[in-house]
């Protein structure tokens, strides 16, 4: 641990200093102790109260029946890739179009009053409706419209539901983050030259996007969770292909293997993020011990 | 067991580096009951670190620190039960922005020290009217001037009761105008008995406070004594290079 320290000859702890650090070593085991002790307990009682409740056997063979889910497994897959792809064309629309209504709702340009307004009633419809009626809404009744060259494709429609919803949501998690931007911060940025724009895209948003990556993230997995709900208008996603396996064989494995299909990618996602997080924190503060 | 007696602050051999970087390197020094110490030196020669250190916000590579006859650099020490005793105020004031001026003074009190709030405020008003700051009470710190700021940030730390106050580089975000009213403050502070440990960039300042003047140069204490004698008379080459500098700058 102590490597050399140029300038000075070669340095070595005092008697005092060693015995802190045993101390401090001592410190970490016993907590490392502590901590496995009560894991170990916790885990085990409910590990123990499970496997020994009445219904656990005729539970674990219609849930966990390995050998059958993963038979069915490709076919979940296959479903699942639509969750996939509508989440990617989902996500990259909503961020952009949240971006862009953010920006909207936050300037103080006269011109834009009415977009403001505009804004300001979209946020307030989509985001208390909930996304299943906007869905059936647009997947039945546009199609009902019967205007000539607009699709009736369920998919495309499910699609553009999810984004007007999601828009809504993601638009006001960004406006949050902008709004905690100290005014100081676009003060020393105009001061320094830059126009109204030039400031939001260097200065405010790289800063309120970090502080809003958290909530960010926590709708990009609700996101891909909800991508399901289009499966009422007839496409087949994870779930939907579960559900019809299950239908055949009055087995449940199957909603076990989507919903472990969705962890396989929501957990990286959250873990991956938060190590981005934490190292852009630890480059930008030195705050020492608190 | 204490180093020294009569010291409310005893600070022996302490050694703190950054990576490769080695910030203080070997510093001791006695602070006693109602007296002031001031650390001049350069940006970058540890003036700040060690002050951090003293409050336990970083931790030491080696060495020791007593504060009222207790080793708080010791492995089993609880440091908010140490930061009881200590009052801090940083470069940049760190009031908190939502609060206003009476929350953030009441906030430690009622927390932390358990008065109620009735008690917490008057005392804090009582210490508002006394630094001029009553009718800002209600205010948000970010209404005020960076030298009001600065002095409820000073209110903030003495409504506690604290035996030590750290300063550091409590003017170097001031203009010279409200450098003034803070250094006032901190005049009155020092007539009072307050004990203090300060790091200052103001010589004149330093001057008039200072009990024990130590010249901060690579981490190293290079000079110390009464202020009239290192800032007047000072031994060591480095010292006089630095007094120059200062002096050049128009800050003596």
């Amino acid at each position: 641990m102590t490597a050399p320290i140029s300038g000075s000859e070669e340095w070595q702890p005092s008697d005092l200093e060693r015995n802190r650090r045993i101390e401090r070593r001592r410190k970490t085991r016993k907590n490392g102790f502590i901590a496995a002790i009560s894991s170990v307990l916790v885990l085990g009682t409910f590990a123990i109260v499970l496997v020994n409740s009445p219904g656990w056997l005729s539970l674990r063979d219609t849930f966990f029946k390995w050998a059958y889910g993963v038979e069915v497994l490709p076919k979940i897959i296959l479903g699942f890739t639509t969750n996939l792809t509508l989440t990617l064309v989902a996500g990259s629309s909503v961020a952009l179009l949240g971006l862009l209504l953010a920006l909207v709702r936050t300037s103080r340009s006269p011109a834009l009053t009415p977009f403001r307004f505009l804004a300001t009633i979209y946020v307030d419809v989509f985001r208390g409706i909930p996304m299943i009626l906007v869905i059936l809404l647009i997947g039945f009744g546009i199609p009902a419209l019967q205007i000539p060259g607009v699709t009736n494709e369920v998919l495309i429609l499910g699609t553009i539901a999810v984004i007007i919803t999601y828009t809504a949501y993601v638009a006001e998690v960004l406006r949050s983050g902008i709004l905690t931007v100290h005014p100081s911060q676009r003060a020393a940025a105009r001061s320094l030259g830059l126009s109204h724009f030039q400031t939001l895209r260097h200065v405010v948003l790289p800063q309120a996007i970090k502080r809003v990556t958290p909530p960010l993230l926590n709708d990009l997995v609700a996101l891909i969770k909800d991508t399901g709900l289009i499966s009422i208008l007839g496409v087949t996603d994870a779930v939907r292909a579960a559900q019809i396996q299950t239908a055949k064989s009055f087995n449940y494995t199957p909603y076990v293997m989507a919903a472990l299909l969705f962890l396989a990618v929501t957990i990286p996602l959250t873990r991956y993020t938060d190590r981005i997080l934490r190292r852009s924190m630890e480059r930008q503060n030195s705050q020492g011990l608190t | 067991m204490s180093l020294s007696t009569s010291a409310l602050l005893s600070v022996r051999d302490l050694r703190k580096s950054f990576g490769s970087e080695l910030v203080l390197d070997g510093i001791s020094f006695d602070v006693p009951v109602h007296s002031a110490t001031v650390f001049i030196g350069s940006s970058g020669s540890g003036k700040s670190t060690l002050l951090r250190a003293l409050n336990l916000l970083e931790q030491v590579d080696d060495g020791v620190i007593e504060l009222d006859g207790e080793e708080i650099t010791a492995v089993a020490v609880d440091s908010d039960q140490v930061r009881r005793k200590l009052g801090m105020v940083f470069q940049a004031f760190n009031l908190f922005p939502h609060m206003n001026v009476l929350e953030n003074i009441t906030l430690s009190p009622i927390k932390v020290h358990g008065l109620t709030r009735d008690e917490a405020n008057e005392r804090a008003l009582a210490l508002l009217d006394r630094f001029g700051l009553r009718e800002k009470a209600d205010q948000y710190p970010d209404r005020l001037s960076g030298g009001q700021q600065q002095r409820v940030a000073i209110i903030r730390a003495l409504a506690r009761n604290p035996k030590l106050l750290l300063l550091d580089e409590i003017t170097s975000a001031l203009d010279p105008v409200l450098v003034n009213e803070v250094l006032l403050t901190v005049r009155e502070l020092k007539e009072e008995g307050m004990t203090m440990v300060i790091a200052t960039h103001e010589m004149g300042f330093a001057k008039q406070v200072a009990d024990q003047l130590c010249y901060l140069h690579g981490g190293k204490i290079l000079e110390s004594g009464l202020a009239a004698d290192v800032i007047d008379r000072p031994i060591r080459p480095e010292t006089r290079e630095f007094l120059a500098r200062v002096h050049s700058a128009g800050r003596l």
